[in-house]
């Protein structure tokens, strides 16, 4: 019997059983269930199923992201109802206005989720626990309910796709690029139902905050979920961080695991990728787009606004000013990024330079709260996805790039090079 | 518990034929998020695609022929509960993303992959569908293909009314057992 990739060990862990492989239907137990807006409407279906407390409220977590504060009538209602909800269904673990951040920061950063997990959530981007190792899949909201009320859900057990990534990342060359050449080479459809396991030199360099970014991703490639090994990288990370006890040794794909596709590739002399209108697909080398002009520039959401990508970003803006015909909006990925950037000082270097640095949210990358644009604007983004009409009008347009491609865009009001300013930055490549 | 014998299985209707990797936000645009009344959501399903689709030129009981990759993007269960309450009876694609196509098996809006669809019909061409047989037909040229057949556990869920009833049965079944 063939051995098991990373994946397949952990679905069959969870669903008891010594050996499974692709096209398996399978009862998974969850280690985690993270809900958030979408919790208002898996409320009243958890309801209408006749469930009354959670399976477990050591491990269900609740969190308010995209609304946040809430900014219409509608926000408002579903921030009531969800308050209500917790209350009522026994949830322990809820991240109001205040104590909360983006969903998927939440996870990796209060310790819900580590190497050898399964984690669902009521949001397509849960693929980002993957940078810890977790088997970890986006739901709607009438199955979070439903995962709520059993503790399980069923998971065809997919096909495996190998990613090999070897090579050293240039000067102001990130994870964001590595993941956004993958998704050039893969397509939005490459990745469809498939587990993406990414391994090779540069991944195993990747600090956890690079990881994140890289599995954050695989939810535009289709995948059901995006997967690095737990290491000891991830192993100091978590310790001390995740709330139950951490798998030894973290599992890892057998030598004779069957990958039914593979790619490679060598980012050695990459330059800096962007995504440009109006597919996350649709990947050029910065080369090919310098010079488009922008009327905003957003670093923020679940892929790329932890305090590291905030810390490169100040480092281009720092003593400058932002490009007068630009507007430029920093929102960090959590209320505990937000406070480090503010002790770092980061902050004031960002409205100095005429950057607006706003609470902790989703917020401009969606199109529904703050920072949405108009019918002939064009936006460079740190986020993940750029379809039709993704961060406002349906005419818009979006660039996604690395925080460093954003900040130094943002300081000539056009598609900028980092490596061509002429700062000096120090960040060390990885 | 809905009567599954009472699940319909041929589906026959007026065709929309929509492209290749229609997201999430152009089904229900990131604004809409908040909105949970169902005949509010029908007025602005697919807008992000085509604003007048839904108010004028959608019909209950028409069909959704989709490209590669339909539903691609969010894990926003509005988009199909919105292509659900403009009354589209089904929506048959090359292939879905997998989000959409479980939100749309978790609230009973049959979705099938239909290698081949997109070149079998145009604009307007009515088509049948049977949901066990996978057998899709264009009545206006003639022709037919074949859709992949659901798994049982997929059809289960479609045939009990969505996984509300799946879910509540299991909670029931587990109550009565102590």
């Amino acid at each position: 019997m063939a051995g098991m990739t990373l994946a397949e060990k952990i679905l069959a862990a969870h669903s008891g059983r010594p050996h499974v492989k692709p096209g398996d239907i399978l009862d998974v137990k969850v280690d985690t269930a993270m809900g958030h807006e979408a919790t208002a409407q898996a409320a009243p279906q958890f309801r209408k199923m006749g469930a009354t407390k959670v399976w477990d409220p050591e491990r269900v977590m609740i969190v308010l992201d995209h609304w946040v504060p809430a900014s219409t009538d509608g926000a408002v209602q579903m921030h009531a109802d969800i308050r209500k909800f917790v209350k009522e269904v026994g949830i322990k673990h809820f991240y109001d206005i205040g104590r909360h951040g983006i969903c998927h920061q939440m996870l990796a950063e209060e310790g819900w989720e580590a190497p050898g997990d399964v984690i669902i959530g009521s949001d397509s981007h849960t693929n980002m626990g993957g940078g810890l190792g977790a088997f970890a899949a986006g739901v709607g909201p009438t199955e979070i309910a439903s995962v709520w009320a059993t503790g399980e859900l069923w998971v065809r057990v997919p096909t495996n796709f190998k990613v090999e990534v070897s090579g050293r990342l240039g000067e102001h060359v990130y994870a964001k690029d590595v993941i956004l050449r993958t998704a050039k080479l893969l397509t939005c459809e490459g990745g469809r139902y498939k587990a993406l396991e990414f391994m090779g030199d540069t991944i195993k360099r990747m600090p956890v905050h690079d990881r994140l970014t890289v599995c954050n991703m695989t939810t535009e490639l289709g995948a059901k979920t995006g997967i690095i090994a737990g290491d000891e990288v991830a192993r100091a990370y978590l310790t001390g961080r995740y709330r139950r006890e951490l798998r030894d040794p973290f599992p890892v794909s057998d030598e004779d695991a069957v990958f039914q596709e593979e790619v490679a590739f060598d980012v050695t002399g990459m330059e800096p990728q962007l995504a440009c209108p109006n597919s996350p697909d649709n990947v050029k080398g910065i080369s090919e787009v310098v010079g488009v002009k922008l009327d905003q520039a957003f670093v923020g959401s679940c892929t790329n606004a932890r305090i590291e990508d905030l810390r490169i970003a100040a480092q281009f803006l720092k003593g400058e000013k932002v490009a007068p015909s630009c507007r430029v909006i920093i929102s960090p990925a959590s209320t505990s990024t937000y406070n480090q950037a503010l002790k770092e000082g980061l902050i004031e270097v960002f409205t100095d330079a005429g950057a607006v640095f706003t609470v902790s949210s989703c917020s401009a990358c969606f199109g529904g709260h703050i920072g949405k644009i108009g019918k002939t604007e064009v936006a460079i983004s740190s986020s993940n996805r750029n379809f039709p009409g993704r961060m406002g009008h349906r005419e818009s347009q979006v660039y996604l790039a690395s925080p460093a491609v954003v900040a130094a865009s943002a300081l000539y009001g056009e598609i900028t090079d980092p490596r061509k300013i002429g700062k000096k930055v120090a960040v060390p490549a990885t | 518990m809905s009567d599954p014998s009472k699940f319909q299985v041929v589906y026959r209707g007026r065709v929309h034929r929509l492209g290749d990797n229609i997201d999430t936000d152009q089904i229900m645009p990131g604004k809409y998020l908040t909105v949970l009344d169902r005949a509010e959501l029908a007025k602005h399903c697919l807008e992000g695609y085509d604003p007048d689709w839904a108010t004028k030129k959608a019909r209950a009981g028409d069909v959704i022929v989709g490209g590669h990759n339909f539903g691609c993007g969010s894990s926003r269960e509005s988009a199909p509960v919105s292509i659900k309450a403009v009354g589209i009876s089904v929506v048959l694609a090359e292939s879905f993303a997998r989000i959409f196509f479980r939100n749309s098996i978790n609230i009973a809006l049959p979705v099938m992959v239909c290698p081949g669809i997109s070149a079998a019909f145009e604009d307007g061409e009515e088509l049948e569908v049977d949901i066990d047989s996978g057998v899709v037909k264009n009545l206006t040229t003639g022709k037919s293909l074949k859709a992949e057949a659901l798994p049982p556990n997929i059809q289960h869920i479609l045939k009990q009314g969505g996984l509300v009833e799946v879910t509540k049965a299991k909670l029931a079944a587990s109550a009565a057992q102590g």
